[in-house]
């Protein structure tokens, strides 16, 4: 059971660190970076719920397991999607940073 | 005791990479080690008995998502070296506002209901009909088809985003990946050599994940990686996005998927239910189309929107 409590803490850890760098990164690749780990603690913790529901001879409940593999899958699409967007700003602009006490009139 | 000492140590492990990896100066530096993180993330998705989600892990959240990130931290690599202008006092808020979000989550695990809620006995009765014997396998194939459908339409409406961000001049060229054409490297040698024996692995990976943990997904992601470094190697041509054949792989997988749902209205009457005793062939069918649809479509996602007519 305490594999269970340690990888939840775990996971809220990265949560954490994921919304601290979401917040003070202002390049969108870091952020992007940011929202993955984010999105991998959160994965984390349905990981936790699944190991807590190991029965019938399982190790996990096979429910949240095939809803996280659906999850990284959507996460994938989505980073994909940022990605282009960010390089087509990047090609467009010259850069692609958020920070905008730098911004030239 | 070992176990657990093992345990601690992932557990530490992948909070030091992970919190490094957001403070990581570098960009490229930072991508790396996110990427080194996720393969660290799917060893604990072992230590919790889910070996699919740990193959999926290592293949599209490490693998797939830090290739992409890699070439996008290659090319704004020149916005890399900004001094971060912010207070003092708004990365003490930031720290502290994060904390007390990481330790509500954490004290959440004290407040869980004490009798674990499960669906692994109701999953097991009825798989043997599947004749799957993956119980992840089987929810992503029968109990939750209609996640699986929408996730593939997902991947498709993803590159559909992607290729829609070309410049109208450049519609129906080629992706703007970038080549590495030297006749005597490494890579070239392994664009050679390496693609047979990953292409083998692939059929076998998604043969098996009827039965052990594998499937069509990391099936696919195999496959989509020897045919990106063939690409980059250029030993074969990056496609047109014009090119006929190429949308037939594309739309192959989710085409299958919808019309052997549709034969559920026919033979047991529901969208998506599979005849009696056909269900493992048709899921092996819609598998395999599947499997090639994923690896094209990752490919492309990860060779970026088209670029010019000429190039490539």
């Amino acid at each position: 059971m305490s594999a269970v409590l340690l990888f939840w803490l775990a996971g809220s850890g990265l949560i954490g660190l994921a919304v601290y760098g979401l917040i003070v990164n202002p390049h969108p690749l870091c952020k992007l970076l940011a929202l993955n780990l984010l999105g991998s603690g959160v994965f984390l913790l349905f990981g936790v719920i699944a190991r807590r529901g190991a029965a019938a001879g399982l190790g996990g409940d096979p429910v949240p397991q095939a809803l996280v593999i659906t999850g990284i899958v959507v996460a994938f699409s989505a980073t994909a999607i940022a990605v282009a967007l960010l390089l087509a700003l990047h090609a467009e602009a010259g850069e692609a940073s958020l920070d905008q006490e730098d911004e030239e009139p | 005791m070992m176990e657990t000492g093992f345990d601690v140590v992932l557990a530490l492990m992948l909070l030091g990479v992970g919190g490094w990896s957001i403070i990581a100066r570098n960009m490229m530096t930072a991508v790396i080690i996110f990427i080194a993180y996720g393969l660290l993330l799917s060893l604990a998705w072992v230590r919790l008995h889910a070996v699919d989600v740990s193959l999926t892990e290592a293949a599209i959240g490490s693998g797939a998502t830090g290739l992409l990130m890699v070439i996008a931290a290659h090319k704004v690599a020149g916005d890399s070296q900004r001094v971060v202008r912010l207070s003092r006092g708004f990365h003490v808020l930031a720290a502290v506002f994060a904390t007390l979000v990481a330790i509500g989550i954490a004290s959440l695990a004290f407040v869980l209901p004490g009798a674990p809620v499960s669906l692994a006995a109701p999953v097991l009765e009825r798989l043997p009909e599947s004749g799957l014997g993956n119980p992840v396998a089987g929810v992503l194939f029968v109990y939750r088809s209609f996640d699986t459908l929408l996730e593939k339409v997902v991947l498709l409406l993803a590159l559909i985003g992607v290729w829609a961000l070309a410049r109208d001049q450049d519609w129906g060229g080629v992706p703007g990946l970038r080549l590495f054409q030297h006749p005597h490297s490494v890579l070239m040698l392994l664009a050679r050599t390496l693609p047979p024996i990953g292409f083998v692995f692939a059929i076998y990976m998604t043969w098996a994940g009827a039965d052990v943990p594998g499937g069509a997904f990391q099936g696919g992601t195999v496959l989509a990686a020897m045919w990106i470094l063939v690409m980059v190697a250029g030993v074969r041509r990056v496609p047109r996005v014009s090119s006929p054949l190429l949308r037939l792989a594309i739309v192959a997988g989710p085409l299958v998927f919808l019309a052997i749902g549709f034969l559920g209205f026919v033979a047991p009457g529901v969208f998506l239910a599979y005849p009696d005793g056909l269900a493992k062939p048709l899921i092996v069918v819609m598998e395999v189309a599947l499997t090639l649809s994923i690896a094209v479509i990752l490919g492309l996602l990860i060779a970026g929107p088209p670029r010019a007519k000429d190039s490539a």
